[in-house]
Order: C-alpha cells, then sequence, then structure tokens
C-alpha cells in the first residue's frame, strides 16, 4: 500500500484512502476529530440520550425533532444513532442525510425523499447492530426549507411510517411548521454549561498537549457561550497560530471578539457628549474592522451593567440597538449605523432632547 | 504597471504593514495543513495581497500563474436545468471568484464548484498537497441561502478543498460560517504604516520625498493604502521634483459631493433640489455606489453643521441608507435625504434668525 500512497501523501487522502491507508489525524479539523461516534458520549443532552439509548435496546423510535442553538451536538447525535442502529455496512443504504447544501425544493421532496421513503426493508441483526426494520431520513438545517417543501413532507411521513423514520435538526423551531412538528417528539438542545464545557476542552488538551490556564479556560468558555463548535474552533485556531501554550489573549484574537477597552472608548465618547469625537471613535472602529453586530451585542453588556444610568436612558439605549440591529440585517452601511447609535445613545445619556426640533 | 501592482508584496516575508499577521499565517502553512480562513476588513487594507502571499507561500510561484476563465455550468435544479456562467481565475492550485456576480443564483455556484474541485484533485504523487484552494470573493454579499448552503459543505468536503473567504465586514457572515472557520481580522493601516510603505516606495523609484508629504498624502488616504499609494502616483505624474506644499489633487467625485453639499446648505427650495438631482445622477452613471455618495454626502453636510443639527442629520442619512438598501432605485432615497436635509436645514434657519 505505501508504494501508492507516500506518507505525506497518506496525509491528505480522501474518505476512500482513508480506510486502507494510515492517516496521520493531524489534517482533520479537531471539530470532525472529536465529534462522539456514540451517543452515550453527547454531553450534557441527558433526555435525548437517555430515549435514544432506548430506541437502541428496543429498536423502535420516533419521528424526532432536535432543536436549538449552533454548537450543542444536533447533528452529531443523529449521526451517531444512524451509525449505531446500522454499523457501517448497511449505513449507506438505510440512512439518507439531506441538508442545506443539498437541494431540496418540493421537486426532491417529491422524488429523491419519496422514493427512499417507500423501500421496504427487512429486519434482523447484523454485525452485532441492532438493524430495526425502518430506514431514517435526516433533514439536517431543515428551517432552511421552503414552506411547500415542508407542506409536502406530511403526508409522506404518514404513508411511509412504517418503514421510514424522519429526523428533523434545525435551530429555530418556529421555522417548521406546525403540523410537521407535531408529528415528531421534540427534543430541545441546550447551551452547554460552563463546567461540562470546561471537561470537553480540558480532554481535547491532553489528547492534543496543549496547555491551557484557568483564564483562558474561562475566557474560552465566555467568548463561545455554550457553543461547543465554536469553543473547539477558537481553540484549534490559537493553536495553530500560537503553538501549545495558549493565553486568554491569544484566544480573543482567533475570536474576533473587539477587546473592552475599544468598545469602552466608544462608550466614554458617547457619554462625554460631544459629536467630532464620537464620530471618531466611530471612524476608528469602522477602520479597525471590527464587525459591528460584535460591536452592538458588546455595547449592549456594557449598557445594561453602566452605573449611574437610569432605567428609563438604558431602555431607550437598547430600543435603538435594537433597531440598528434589524437594519443591519437588511444589509444597511455599517458605519452609518453604528453612527445612529452612536448619537442616539450620546442624547440619552446627555439628557438632550430625543425628539427632533426640526422636523415638521 | 501600477505602483499599488508593482510594490505588491508577493511573499509573507515582504509583507510590510501586517507583519504579525504575516508571521502568523506562516506558521499556520508552515504545519502542512490550514483551516478555513475568514479574511476580514475595510478596503485597502491589504487582505488580497495577504492571501495571494499565502498561496504563494503554500504552493510556491506556481500558485501565481493565473489564467482567466470564462466558464458556463449547466446546473440541474429539479425541473429545469440552468445554466451560469461566471469568470474565475485559476491556477494549478487555486481558483478564485466572486461568487455575488451570479446574482440570485450564487448558492448553485458555490455548491457546483466545491462539488466539482473536490471531484478534481490533484493527484499526489510527488508528495504535494492534496487540496485546492478555493478564494471567494465578497462573501458578505453572497444570499442567506448560499452562505447556508456553505455550512455543511464546507465540512464535507474538507478533505480535499480548502476555502479562503474575503469580506469587508464579519457581520453580514453568518454565524454559522464564521464559526467554521478562523477568522482573521485585517485593520486598516495607521497613518504612520502609510507613511512608511509611501517611503519605501518613494525610496525604490529613487525620488526624493520632502518631509511631511506623504504625511499629508497619509492624512488625507482615509487610512487606505490603496489609495495613498494611487494619490502618490498621481501627484509623482503632475508634478516632479515635489514640492513640499503641493496640492494633493483630491478624487474627482468627491470634489463633485462637496460642490453638492455646498449647494445644499445654499438654497433650500424645490428648484434646487431639482439641479442637485442632474449632479446625482450624474454621479450615479459614473458608476460610484449609492451609499458612498451618500456617506461623502453626510461627511461634507457634517463639517458646515452645528453640533445640536448633527444628531439628526445623522440620523436620516442611516435611515434612508436601509430604506436604499430595501428598495430598488437608489436615486429616490438620496434625494429623499436631500429633500429632508433641506427641510430641517430650512426649519433651523427660521427658528435661529426669524
Amino acid at each position: 500500500m505505501y508504494l501508492f500512497f507516500p506518507i505525506e501523501a497518506g496525509k491528505k487522502a480522501p474518505q476512500r484512502e482513508r480506510e486502507m491507508a494510515p492517516l496521520v489525524q493531524s489534517s482533520q479539523p479537531w471539530v470532525e476529530k472529536y465529534r462522539p461516534k456514540q451517543v452515550k458520549d453527547v454531553a450534557h443532552q441527558d433526555e435525548v440520550v437517555r430515549v435514544l439509548t432506548n430506541t437502541l435496546e428496543t429498536s423502535n423510535c420516533p419521528h424526532m425533532l432536535f432543536y436549538g442553538p449552533p454548537g450543542t451536538g444536533k447533528t452529531t447525535t443523529a449521526l451517531a444513532i444512524a451509525h449505531q442502529l446500522f454499523g457501517p455496512e448497511l449505513y449507506k443504504s438505510r440512512v439518507l442525510e439531506l441538508n442545506a447544501s443539498d437541494d431540496r425544493g418540493i421537486n426532491v421532496v417529491r422524488t429523491k425523499i419519496k422514493n427512499f421513503a417507500a423501500v421496504a426493508v427487512g429486519s434482523g441483526r447484523q454485525g452485532g447492530y441492532p438493524c430495526p426494520p425502518f430506514k431514517i431520513i435526516i433533514l439536517d438545517e431543515a428551517d432552511s426549507m421552503t414552506e411547500d417543501a415542508q407542506n409536502a413532507l406530511r403526508r409522506t411521513m404518514e404513508t411511509y411510517s412504517k418503514v421510514t423514520r424522519f429526523f428533523f435538526i434545525c435551530n429555530y423551531i418556529s421555522r417548521i411548521i406546525e403540523p410537521l412538528a407535531s408529528r415528531c417528539a421534540k427534543f430541545r438542545f441546550k447551551p452547554l454549561s460552563e463546567e461540562i464545557m470546561t471537561s470537553r476542552i480540558l480532554h481535547i488538551c491532553n489528547e492534543e498537549g496543549l496547555n491551557l490556564d484557568t483564564e483562558a479556560l474561562s475566557m474560552l468558555s465566555s467568548i463561545s457561550q455554550g457553543d461547543l463548535r465554536r469553543a473547539i474552533t477558537y481553540l484549534q485556531g490559537a493553536a495553530r497560530l500560537f503553538g501549545s501554550s495558549i493565553s486568554s489573549n491569544d484566544l480573543i484574537s482567533v475570536s474576533g471578539v473587539i477587546p473592552q477597552e475599544v468598545v469602552q472608548a466608544f462608550f466614554s465618547a458617547c457619554k462625554s457628549g460631544n459629536f467630532d469625537l464620537a464620530n471618531k471613535e466611530v471612524n476608528n472602529v469602522i477602520a479597525e474592522g471590527y464587525p459591528v453586530s460584535q460591536m452592538l451585542s458588546q455595547l449592549f453588556d456594557i449598557v445594561v451593567e453602566a452605573d449611574g444610568v437610569s432605567d428609563e436612558q438604558k431602555a431607550k439605549i437598547c430600543k435603538k440597538l435594537g433597531e440598528v440591529d434589524k437594519c443591519l440585517v437588511d444589509g444597511a452601511d455599517e458605519y452609518l449605523q453604528l453612527l445612529d447609535v452612536a448619537s442616539n445613545t450620546m442624547r440619552v445619556l446627555c439628557n438632550m432632547p430625543l425628539e427632533f426640533s426640526y422636523e415638521n | 504597471m501600477l505602483w499599488v501592482d508593482k510594490y505588491r508584496p508577493k511573499t509573507l516575508d515582504k509583507v510590510l504593514v501586517h507583519e504579525d499577521v504575516a508571521q502568523n499565517l506562516k506558521k499556520l502553512v508552515a504545519e502542512q495543513d490550514c483551516p478555513h480562513l475568514l479574511f476580514y476588513g475595510p478596503p485597502g487594507s491589504g487582505k488580497k495581497t495577504l492571501i495571494m502571499a499565502l498561496l504563494r507561500q503554500m504552493f510556491g510561484p506556481g500558485a501565481e500563474k493565473v489564467k482567466v476563465e470564462n466558464k458556463t455550468w449547466k446546473v440541474d435544479a429539479g425541473s429545469r436545468t440552468i445554466d451560469l456562467e461566471l469568470t474565475t481565475l485559476a491556477s494549478t492550485y487555486h481558483v478564485e471568484l466572486n461568487p455575488s456576480d451570479a446574482g440570485f443564483q450564487d448558492r448553485y455556484i458555490v455548491q457546483e464548484i466545491i462539488k466539482e474541485m473536490a471531484k478534481n484533485r490533484p493527484i499526489d504523487t510527488k508528495g504535494k498537497k492534496g487540496f485546492k484552494v478555493l478564494v471567494l470573493n465578497e462573501v458578505d454579499k453572497l444570499s442567506t441561502e448560499a452562505q447556508h448552503s456553505l455550512r455543511r459543505t464546507m465540512e464535507k468536503y474538507s478533505s480535499s478543498c480548502r476555502l479562503i473567504l474575503c469580506c469587508n465586514s464579519s457581520s453580514k457572515v453568518t454565524e454559522a460560517v464564521r464559526s467554521r472557520c478562523l477568522n482573521v481580522r485585517i485593520n486598516a493601516p495607521t497613518e504612520e504604516q502609510i507613511v512608511k510603505v509611501l517611503e519605501f516606495v518613494g525610496k525604490k523609484e529613487g525620488l526624493q520625498v520632502p518631509t511631511g508629504f506623504a504625511a499629508r498624502i497619509a492624512e488625507k488616504s482615509n487610512r487606505s493604502l490603496r489609495r495613498a499609494i494611487l494619490a502618490f502616483e498621481t501627484c509623482r505624474v503632475q508634478q516632479y521634483p515635489f514640492t513640499s506644499n503641493q496640492a494633493i489633487p483630491p478624487m474627482d467625485w468627491e470634489e463633485y459631493v462637496s460642490e453638492i453639499a455646498s449647494d445644499i446648505m445654499k438654497e433650500q427650495s424645490p428648484k434646487r433640489l431639482f439641479q442637485v438631482r442632474g449632479k446625482l445622477y450624474e454621479l450615479l452613471t459614473n458608476c460610484i455606489p449609492p451609499e458612498i455618495v451618500l456617506k461623502r454626502l453626510l461627511f461634507e453636510l457634517l463639517k458646515k453643521l452645528d453640533a445640536e443639527l448633527k444628531h439628526e442629520v445623522c440620523h436620516w442619512a442611516a435611515y434612508y441608507e436601509h430604506r436604499m438598501r430595501l428598495g430598488q432605485k437608489a436615486i429616490f432615497h438620496i434625494e429623499a435625504f436631500v429633500a429632508k436635509f433641506m427641510s430641517i436645514y430650512k426649519g433651523f434657519l427660521i427658528a435661529t434668525f426669524g
């Protein structure tokens, strides 16, 4: 084998060749490398794990709907249960995985999904896997499916419920139409708590031989806000850039979080009541390339915790922050919006009138 | 050859401005492997330069032999096939494209190309890298669907293809995509750094640069290195040897906007509004992006206003720029802003002077 694949070449070998040539793991993103392979390894989602372990024993399961914020283990869980049920041999023929990168218009639902769902399968254990008598269709990122496509699924789900189970995975359950949601067992995936996050990260650090002090650890869990994938990506990025010992500053620089001093400077410029000063600060933020959406959320934290600002003032500032966030999502210019926030914040903090006097 | 291109650093070692970033990138590539990268920063800060230098570092000089290709894809979208045409810049190791050129069909482009690249992996007989790099420009202009479809594709094909994304503001890139990349922020160079680069260019060209001259160009450049170098070259063409008080020619459209601003300040009437409309049309037909016109107009107006009016005006600028994004024709919204400003200013004049 090595004749054909020199060792360096083996590193980047594609999936097919991997099974043949031993692979140096470094090329894989850690997120994939440390993805739990078994349902029981999924952290922090006790209800789901309990139900699914039960499924493994009884070989029976309802349609499932997993929802929750990114990086909490939804896709991992679905893939793990599929692998554990069918094993590598049957996986190809029993599991259909579709996500937003595949076309999922109404046509696909009518043809591909329906055809796959209609095929009957036998049961019986094979190679130590339960292999229950149904197939699984995993629809990842289901909230980006059109409403029409979702509607077309309703009847399909019921007609073929004997031989097919659907797993829907989405971030926002409100984007799944009610008839689909009511046909599924719903599971909410919670954001990971700090301890769980820390223990997973420490595990990875041990495996990879990294050195993280406690400050960096807590920084990592606070900037990733319960999203384990993000935490691991940051960790890998920092490890690539800064070697095996990582400080909290290194983590800040890879994560795209804005340093607290910058936000503080912006806030005090608003407090000063000098428009030109605030304008300069806004220009600075834009030129430094900080993302404005991030700026807004960090400004929000400062405003909420600020001393010497009355509740009413805070409410007025936050209202504006909300409006501007919406404008940014619509694609409005970052500079103008941030300037608007600065001017509004300044008028609130310095008790200038909020209404415009020359408007008619 | 323009100086901007002539003095573009070719390797990561020669980078003058973002040395720390360049060194970090070098470390990344040294491990024979690199994650997906997202570069973001204001225009003229050196994102593209760093990306090209990075590619060279990864693949050697071969990465610079690019050819322009005009490719047509036939995409099978259910019942119909869509023909897509797009210009790509490709070398043996990488493909570069502007997916947002495809408009609302950008989603298919991204999927097709990545899948195709994953199929045609370079053969690694010489122990060369077994992956290709796809450079996507202006990801912030990609539609939400296209960004969604990037998510899983990035993971699925990560063994055969690395993505380098490049955009101006990372807040328009969805969280899901951002969390799958190593984010690299490229800040605009400071004025001192620009001066340093200008002096470097001057030395290489063998020019006598009077003291303070480079600093004045840097000051006018809005912290955009590209603009600074272009202005520097323009000055060279205009007059050499330099004199220390030589005027630095402003961009002609900026001049024009400032003219519009003073027109508006002088008289607020429907007639003047009509004249201004003609000028605005001229700017737009010369392909100056409308949001830039509006921003510049605000900048010029703010210079001339009292503090109490500034808040009001900047609010309305933000308001109409947002409207412009939602709407179809930019001229309506810019004109609405001008009209609004006239009404506010007139009100202010009457209240103050009676």
